[in-house]
């Protein structure tokens, strides 16, 4: 039996939608030399936001906003600790991740199984019903297309434009933005703040659309795998596409290998996104005035005014 | 109970057996010598267990669960046996339970944790806490120790206990067989583990029975619980053309796919699933570990518990099969409760010769049922089933 490349195609897209999303907006943070690793807590707490409101009030888009706010409220946490407070951003963020699961848990409490509204598609049946392009292009979840859309626009903001380049600025050398006047901890708690949303809309659509049930602890690592798409797309909106893309294709292959039984190790399957983020980071290593292009290079690092 | 025993062990108990926090730690080194005393008297630990019930405070039984109490599933039947634990004792037991702890070396610092804080029997509820849950009980002998779906048995305090799950499945897969129409019925696998690999057999034996032209395509997800990754599985299989699911992974994304699919069936795995009735969920196996927690916990208390491997399934109640709604045709839902009757009646095992292995060699002969011991160690498909096990 053969895999049919065409629902393979749909497949991956719509698995690799919440990382992409949560991908792109830790992208935005980490241009701006913020490294926030709680990007597991911000999307689980969009999860369990975004299903509370999706079931209160029967509204997707309500419910897609309340995701975001949620990300968006734990990230402010992340964003007074490091940015204000001059917390250890690695220690914060994995903190925000053990905070994030365990809110998320107690908020939630009492929503596993409740019913959600069904979410409509964007474009009509009719259109899905064409051959071959109709599945792969118009059979997406409006979130989804969002999500694409946003990794241009993220792309288009950081490459032409005055914000992009103040934002990549910060991220670069947040003294010498300083210096020009920029105002660096405001810049750095917008882009932090945008992540969080970024995050929270990833974790929503996974409760909301894909799972249409909130469970503690359902986005099993999705986070993790956003935080490695970043640094395996270099920093390149395009190529956290790419990599979404491709991560969620190994998934969705693999299971496709099973299903036509064809004798592929399933274990090594599983592994290989993380693989080639490994050979990823060693060739990037390997040279060190590209890997300097690459990575921004305040990242992670605290900034204080006075000094 | 010798009427020495329970005195020694009361005066040992009061002396020692305090337990203020502080001194917890205390507690297990010199309840190990106690007890080490009383082995030299060839005294079983029933009798630390008369120290135990000597205290004023409550019994407390622990559970460690694999998933998060809400999966619906597997962890979520686990807790019901909790809150009918607590309901059959009242004050005089207290239950507590730690959630989606890791099977690895992680879990053995959680169950350690739970008895220093008080813990006087643990329930460890997923086939995976085996080693950990061995490894702690050889530190705390006077702690009882319930592995659930286990086969370590290495210290006096430790017993195991499953259900025969692969009875519900033969009912399940008798539905499936005639339920489908593309004859692909899809399976959602966890670990390619004896209690998983018994399953599929068991609902291929009974699908084949009644449809000849079934096939199963088997998928393994490397996961009890994962909600996405059971959802990706579901759909591959849907693409794949099943029209049937089963699923031995305890979330409900399988239900919901297979709702969003439309005219796809699917089966509640260890609890209802009801949500999901009439249909995706046509029926459901659902676990009812209520009896036995209560019973084990009783026996503790009253240091009558002995060491055992308990495998229970339809006819004492621990495997029930959930309603069959109406999407099932009436013939087969009457075919279907005939067969869950003969089990629970005892008079018909899913696994009666002549059943060949994958490969064609003969296992069982005709009218010549499996043997427990095979079932507990089975790593083998039976004839006619397409794929491999993976290793």
């Amino acid at each position: 039996m053969l895999i049919d490349p065409v629902t393979l195609i749909v497949a991956l897209i719509t698995i690799s939608t919440p990382v992409l999303l949560a991908a792109t907006g830790e992208l935005v943070v980490e241009k701006s030399g913020v490294l926030n690793l709680g990007v597991e807590g911000m999307m689980i707490m969009g999860a369990v936001c975004g299903f509370i409101a999706a079931n209160e009030t029967g509204s997707p888009t309500l419910a897609f906003l309340a995701g975001m706010a949620g990300g968006a409220a734990l990230s402010v946490i992340f964003g007074v600790l490091t940015q204000f407070l001059m917390s250890n951003q690695v220690a914060s963020g994995l903190a925000l991740t053990l905070f994030g699961i365990g809110l998320a848990a107690l908020l939630g409490v009492n929503y596993p199984g409740q019913p959600v509204p069904e979410v409509a598609k964007p474009f009509p049946e009719a259109m899905r019903q064409i051959e071959v392009i109709g599945p792969i292009a118009f059979s997406h979840d409006l979130v989804t297309y969002m999500a694409i859309a946003l990794v241009g626009t993220v792309w288009y903001l950081l490459r032409a434009t005055r914000a992009g380049l103040i934002l990549r600025a910060v991220g670069e050398s947040h003294d010498a933005a300083h210096a020009l006047g920029y105002k660096v901890v405001r810049i750095r708690f917008m882009a932090i703040l945008f992540g969080g949303a970024c995050a929270g809309l990833g974790g929503a659509f996974l409760s909301v659309v894909y799972v249409e049930n909130w469970v503690q602890g359902m986005t099993a690592g999705a986070g993790w795998i956003a935080l490695a798409l970043v640094v395996f797309a270099s920093w390149k909106p395009w190529r956290v596409l790419f990599g979404a893309w491709l991560f969620g294709g190994i998934a969705a292959l693999q299971l496709r290998l099973q299903v036509a039984e064809i004798g592929v190790p399933v274990a090594l399957l599983d592994a290989s996104p993380y693989l080639v983020t490994i050979v990823v980071l060693v060739v990037m290593s390997s040279d060190r005035a590209r890997s300097a292009l690459n990575a921004p290079a305040a990242l992670g690092k605290t900034f204080h005014a006075g000094t | 109970m010798a009427t020495t025993g329970p005195m020694i062990a009361t005066r040992f108990g009061r002396e020692t057996f305090k337990p203020t926090k502080p001194e917890t730690l205390q507690r297990g080194h010199s309840m190990k010598t106690v007890t080490r005393l009383l082995a030299g008297a060839a005294l079983a630990t029933g009798l630390a267990a008369g120290g135990a019930m000597a205290q004023d405070d409550p019994f407390q039984v622990g559970f460690i669960y694999v998933g998060p109490i809400g999966d619906y599933g597997w962890t979520w039947t686990h807790d019901q046996g909790r809150l009918a634990v607590e309901e059959a004792f009242g004050d005089s037991v207290e239950t507590v339970f730690a959630e989606e702890v890791p099977e690895g070396p992680d879990a053995e610092r959680r169950i350690t944790q739970m008895i220093l804080n008080g813990a006087d029997m643990i329930f460890t509820t997923s086939f995976g806490y085996g080693e950990a849950t061995n490894a702690v009980a050889a530190q705390f002998p006077d702690v009882y120790f319930e592995h659930a779906t286990g086969y370590l048995r290495e210290h006096e305090n430790v017993s195991t206990y499953s259900a025969r799950f692969y009875q519900g499945r033969a009912v399940i897969g008798h539905i499936a067989g005639h339920m489908t129409e593309s004859n692909i019925v899809g399976y959602i696998a966890s670990y390619p583990i004896p209690e998983v690999i018994r399953g599929i057999n068991s609902a291929f034996l009974h699908a084949r029975e009644v449809n000849p032209d079934v096939e199963f395509r088997v998928v393994w997800a490397y996961t009890w619980f994962d909600p996405a990754v059971e959802g990706d599985a579901a759909q591959a299989l849907i693409d794949a053309g099943a029209d049937v699911i089963m699923q031995h992974t305890d979330s409900t994304t399988p239900q919901s796919v297979a709702q969003d699919a439309g005219n796809v069936y699917t089966f509640g795995q260890a609890s209802d699933m009801i949500q999901f009735a009439p249909a995706p969920r046509i029926s459901s196996i659902i676990d009812n570990w209520g009896p036995y927690y209560v019973r084990r916990v009783a026996e503790a208390m009253e240091g009558t518990w002995e060491q055992s491997d308990t495998w229970e399934g339809m006819s004492e109640g621990m495997v029930l099969v959930g309603e069959m709604t109406d999407a099932i045709p009436e013939d087969v839902r009457a075919s279907a409760t005939a067969l869950m009757e003969s089990m629970q009646a005892g008079e018909y095992h899913p696994f009666t010769g002549p059943i060949n292995r994958q490969d064609g060699t003969a296992w069982l002969a005709d009218g010549e049922i499996a043997d427990d011991g095979t079932l507990a160690g089975m790593n083998f498909y039976v004839e006619g089933i397409t794929g491999d096990i993976p290793n």
